[in-house]
This record gives C-alpha cells, sequence and structure tokens, in this order.
C-alpha cells in the first residue's frame, strides 16, 4: 500500500509539469493579454503600455517567462492577479469552499439517486420500470448543461418563483465564513431563514451540475448489477433463504459498487468541468466562475495557478478512489 | 412417507428461439438416510429439476409437476417468503463450483453465520461458536482463523468445505450436492465425497447426488436415476442397475467405466442405438 501510495505520488510531477506547460501555452494564445483588458475600451498609449509590459515582466522571451513561473511555482508561489493584486492561492482559498460545497452536494446527489435507480433498473430489467429509467438517464446524460439550467432556473425561479437565480444566500443575510460552507454557517449565525436561503440557493445549481453524474452512475450501476445478478453467489445467497433485498443490497450490490466506485471517481473530473458552466449561469462565486472570469480578463497568473490546482485536485481524488477501490475489494487488499 | 416426492416434473425456458424443455416429466422420491444419485450427460437436466426443487430457476422458466412434496407438504406452490424458510434450512444445496459460489466481498465466517442469524435465534457469539463447530465438522484446519479468510485466500477444495459446513448449519433434512467435486482436484475429489457420505451417514440426512461420474454412483448410491435429454430413462437401485440396466443409454454409460473396457478403446454413448430401444420413463 506505502509503495503505491509513493508510486502515485511521484507520478504527480510529471502530470503536473506537463498541466504548468499546457495552462502557460494556452492563455497565452488567446488574443490580447491582461495589460489591454485593463485598460479596456479606452485603451492605453504606447509607451504606457510598453511601461507596464516591462513591470510585469511580459516583455520577456516565453521560455524565460516559463522559467520563472516554475521557479516561483516550486517555492509554493504561483503569482499574483494582475486584476485583483492578491496572491492567486489566497484567491483560490476564498473561493474554493463554494465550488466543494456545490459539488459536494451535486456528488451526493448523483451517487443516492443513481445507485438505487441502476439497482431498479437491473432488477425490473425489460420492464417499463426499467425503460423509463434509462431513458431519462439517457437524456440527462445528453443534456447540455447551460440549456438544462437555463431552462430550470426560467421554470423554478421564473414561473413558479420557488427558488432565486443566483448567488449562494439572499443579499439579506451577512455573516463572517467560519467553514466556508453556506449551509453549515447560515446555521451557525444562528440568523432566521439564513439556513433556508442559503439550501434555495444551492438546490438548482446542485440539480444541473448532478446530472450528468447522475445518468453515468445509474447506467453504470445497471449494467454492473446485470452482471452481478447472474453470478453463482448470488445464487448460493438465494439457496440460503435470505430474503431478497439482503440479496440484491447487499451480495449483489456489494460487488456491483467495484466498478461503480471507479466511475465515481472519474465523475469527479467531470464535475469540475459542468462546476464552470454551472457557476456562470448562476452567478456562484466559486472557482469555475472565478476561472471564466480570469480567462476574459487574460489574468495569467489566475488562469495558471487556477488549472495546476484544479489538476491537482482532480489527481487527488483520483488517488483517494483509488484507496478506497482497495478497500471495497478484496481481491487486491494486502 | 418419503422425505421429497416428485411427480411428472416439467421445465420449461422461454428462450428468444420460442420455448425450450429442459426437464420432461422426471419422478422421483427421497427417503430420510438415502442417497439418490442422479446420473446423465451434461444437459439432461438434472441440475434444473434440482433448482426447480430449491425454487432458484430464474423468471423465465415454468416449473409443472402433479407433484412436489417435501415432508408431505406441497412445495411447488409455495409463496416466496413460505419457501425461504424451508430453503436454506431444511433444504439446501451446495454447488459445482465452490470458488465461484462465495461471495468474494466477505469473510467465509460471515458467510456462514449469516445463514445461522436468517434461520436461527442464537446470539452473535453463539453464532461465531456454531461456525467454528461447522468449520471443524468439515475439516477445516484452524476454523476460528479460517472464519476470517476471504474465499480467494483459501483453495477450491476448501471453499467446497465451507460450503458444505453452511450447507449443514441449520441441520437439514435434505442435501443437494449438484455435482460437488467436478471443479476440484482429483485428489481431493475424493476427500470431498468421503466427507459428505460420512456427514450423511452422521446426521441421517437425505441426500441427492449429481453427477455423471458412474464410477461414484457404484460407491455411494442407494438408488440411482438416470436422465438422457430432459427425460428420465430408468430408476433402480444402484445393484439392479450395474447388474441389469434396462436402456442402451445407461448400458452405454456402464461400459465407459474403465473395468468394463474391451479391447483397446473405451465404448461411448454414440455406439449404441438410443432411438430404438423402450425407455422405462417419461416418453
Ligand atoms: N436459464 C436458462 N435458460 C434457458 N435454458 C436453460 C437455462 N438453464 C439451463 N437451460 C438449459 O436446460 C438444459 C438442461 O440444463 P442443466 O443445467 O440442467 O443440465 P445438467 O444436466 O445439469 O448438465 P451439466 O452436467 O453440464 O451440469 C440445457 O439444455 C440448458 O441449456
Ligand atoms: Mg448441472
Amino acid at each position: 500500500m506505502l509503495r503505491f501510495l509513493l508510486f502515485r505520488l511521484a507520478l504527480l510531477i510529471p502530470t503536473f509539469v506537463g498541466v504548468s506547460i499546457v495552462a502557460f501555452a494556452f492563455i497565452r494564445l488567446l488574443p490580447g493579454d491582461p495589460i489591454m483588458m485593463l485598460a479596456g475600451e479606452r485603451g492605453i498609449s504606447a509607451e504606457r503600455y510598453a511601461e507596464l509590459q516591462a513591470a510585469y515582466g511580459f516583455d520577456r522571451p516565453i521560455i524565460v517567462q516559463y522559467l520563472d513561473y516554475l521557479w516561483g511555482l516550486l517555492h509554493g508561489d504561483l503569482g499574483t492577479s494582475v486584476v485583483t493584486r492578491r496572491p492567486v492561492l489566497d484567491e483560490f482559498f476564498t473561493l474554493f469552499p463554494a465550488t466543494l460545497e456545490l459539488s459536494l452536494c451535486a456528488i451526493t446527489l448523483a451517487v443516492f439517486l443513481g445507485v438505487p435507480l441502476g439497482v431498479i433498473a437491473a432488477v425490473k430489467r425489460g420492464s417499463w420500470v426499467d425503460q423509463s429509467i434509462m431513458g431519462t438517464a439517457l437524456v440527462g446524460y445528453s443534456m447540455p448543461i447551460f440549456w438544462w439550467g437555463l431552462l430550470l432556473i426560467i421554470l423554478f425561479s421564473g414561473i413558479l418563483g420557488w427558488t432565486p437565480v443566483s448567488g449562494r444566500i439572499s443579499l439579506l443575510y451577512f455573516f463572517p465564513p467560519v467553514t466556508g460552507f453556506m449551509l453549515i454557517d447560515s446555521l451557525l449565525s444562528g440568523q432566521d431563514g439564513a439556513f433556508r436561503s442559503a439550501l434555495s440557493h444551492l438546490v438548482l445549481p446542485s440539480i444541473v451540475l448532478a446530472t450528468i453524474p447522475l445518468a453515468v452512475i445509474a447506467r453504470q450501476t445497471r449494467s454492473a448489477m446485470l452482471e452481478v445478478l447472474g453470478e453463482d453467489y448470488v445464487r448460493t445467497a438465494r439457496s440460503k433463504g435470505l430474503p431478497p433485498a439482503r440479496v440484491i443490497g447487499l451480495h449483489a450490490l456489494r460487488n456491483a459498487l467495484i466498478p461503480v466506485i471507479t466511475t465515481i471517481g472519474l465523475q469527479i473530473g467531470v464535475l469540475m468541468a459542468g462546476a464552470i458552466l454551472t457557476e456562470t449561469i448562476f452567478s456562484w462565486p466559486g472557482i469555475g466562475k472565478w476561472m471564466v472570469d480570469s480567462v476574459f480578463k487574460r489574468d495569467y497568473a489566475v488562469v495558471q495557478g487556477g488549472l495546476l490546482l484544479i489538476a491537482g485536485i482532480i489527481m487527488l481524488v483520483n488517488l483517494i478512489v483509488d484507496v478506497l477501490y482497495g478497500l471495497v475489494n478484496p481481491r487486491i487488499r494486502h | 412417507m418419503a422425505l421429497l416426492e416428485i411427480e411428472n416434473l416439467t421445465v420449461e425456458f422461454d428462450t428468444s428461439g420460442g420455448t425450450l424443455r429442459a426437464v420432461d416429466g422426471v419422478s422421483l422420491s427421497v427417503e430420510a438416510g438415502e442417497v439418490l444419485a442422479i446420473v446423465g450427460e451434461s444437459g439432461s437436466g438434472k441440475s434444473v429439476s434440482m433448482l426447480a426443487v430449491m425454487g432458484l430457476l430464474p423468471w423465465t422458466a415454468t416449473v409443472k409437476a402433479d407433484r412436489m412434496t417435501f415432508q408431505g407438504r406441497d412445495i411447488l406452490n409455495l409463496s416466496p417468503s413460505d419457501r425461504r424458510r424451508i430453503v436454506g434450512k431444511d433444504i439446501s444445496m451446495i454447488f459445482q463450483e465452490p470458488v465461484a459460489s462465495l461471495n468474494p466481498c466477505f469473510t467465509v465466517g460471515f458467510q456462514i453465520e449469516e445463514t445461522l442469524k436468517t434461520h436461527t435465534d442464537l446470539d452473535r457469539k453463539a453464532r461465531r461458536q456454531r461456525a467454528v463447530e461447522l468449520f471443524h465438522s468439515v475439516g477445516l484446519p484452524d476454523p476460528e482463523r479460517r472464519l476470517g479468510s476471504f474465499p480467494h485466500q483459501m483453495s477450491g477444495g476448501q471453499c467446497q468445505r465451507v460450503m458444505i459446513a453452511i450447507a449443514l448449519a441449520c441441520g437439514p433434512k435434505l442435501l443437494i450436492a449438484d455435482e460437488p467435486t467436478t471443479a476440484l482436484d482429483v485428489t481431493i475429489q475424493k476427500q470431498i465425497l468421503d466427507l459428505l457420505l460420512d456427514l450423511q451417514a452422521k446426521t441421517g440426512m437425505g441426500l441427492i447426488l449429481i453427477t455423471h461420474d458412474m464410477a461414484v454412483v457404484a460407491e455411494t448410491a442407494d438408488r440411482v436415476i438416470v436422465q438422457y435429454m430432459g427425460r428420465q430413462m430408468e430408476e433402480a437401485d444402484v445393484l439392479t442397475l450395474f447388474e441389469s440396466p434396462k436402456h442402451a443409454y445407461t448400458k452405454a454409460l456402464l461400459s465407459a467405466l474403465p473395468e468394463n473396457a474391451t479391447g483397446d478403446r473405451l465404448p461411448t454413448v454414440a455406439d449404441f442405438d438410443l432411438e430404438n430401444t423402450p425407455s422405462t420413463g417419461g416418453a
């Protein structure tokens, strides 16, 4: 287990170098630069432009800029935002809890709905129940997130007026962040209605973000269950006179979950990509929206650092999933 | 009163190519303390007929019989919950692939204690105790430690011993063993068979032994049923069958025994003209 962990950690190094090059190149390939964007429509004189270029070091050869950036990384310095003048890492830690809260809600929703739906579909395979679950999953899977988000906003916020359109909590409430999770902080604040407000802001973005992972998990659970239900040990479980709930929910599901856990791990990347769109639609102040805003402002350091951090999170989660996989599958436990 | 009585059992499967009759008019009865062997080549419906008794066939199967009783009680039209009270307790079954028959995600201790938990009201400690006794009685060394093993950490023979222990956990009146040794090493086969017969003799339960090994039949069974293509060819006690087999198929099976070989090659079933011989059972 220790060797496995060390090996996985060693793999992080080339991955980080790769991501840093891609992130560095990607943002510079876009036309325009941070100074032009800061100047805005008023424009800027050529002398002043050159002066600022030099001040930020953007006039140096690209390879020097990259090595300088890498040098900073090695010292744990992700650079400073040109726009806010705050260190990238500080900004990240301010915004990350919002994304984490949204992602956790979404993945919880996806797992706790997707797994049971997949199990039901497998047990009732071929029936109308199976067909409607799988049909819905297919629609969910191919749903363009942007369009789906807008549709839900129009229905629930516009027509029904049940949920707010954007943000994490109503402007009526204000309290200092403690955990960074709005649901918990609103409870801690003790303010009347704050929790309700936070929850109602969270519902739609969570549903939107959960849709694709939910569909994928339901489909994967169904096919894993179908395979497992034909196994000899399921027949043995039935031959012992165990109730169907135990045969399916324990003996079969426990085995079916092994591949499903891998799928859930892979959905974390999908979730991050989805968070960028979802946060933009719902003006959710998380790192997805932060990334998009920074790309528009050509905030080099933020885009580079943000992508690197997101890549790090995805790798960390995958590592956790792999360890978890070893724990649920006794055959590869050492 | 016979332990298990079946009259004219048929099992049909709904398949994409139409209905498939896997078992066609099989009748049998087993007494307590008796060993009944069912022989027949692959695909002759041996497993399917016993799975029908256990209620373990998939929903595509239709089971019909004039009579199917266990201890005089009808078990054909049993509600699923009533059946679960009998299956695993009074009738239990072990299978051909012992390793695949155990759940890879749970320790064997968990899997045997679960049976005890379902059918008895022993508490946790008593279940543990009973599991150790059972493992001991099926000849598993170091039973306490074995309880914590996963199936993949054990050999095929040990897994089959675990399966036997699970099957015997609640003191069944009838044990159905579906080719319990086929998947095992030749050296282990005899050990497992001896164990089964030993336990059968000790407990006085009825034993149905499915096999296609006539030598095993000769050694172990009181009575034999010969099945061919889903139909019952004959039923006889072992001595009668071996001395005067009525059906050509039975003769074919018997002559395939090594000691009956003539010349330098073994006769096979194909050497016999099956179509023109009157059959005793079914058809
Ligand atoms: N679930 C099923 N669906 C359709 N047909 C089936 C099913 N299970 C078994 N059969 C068919 O029923 C017939 C009898 O099968 P069965 O497993 O009882 O044979 P067997 O005598 O036990 O053979 P073996 O010695 O190989 O175990 C076979 O032709 C098989 O293809
Ligand atoms: Mg069989």
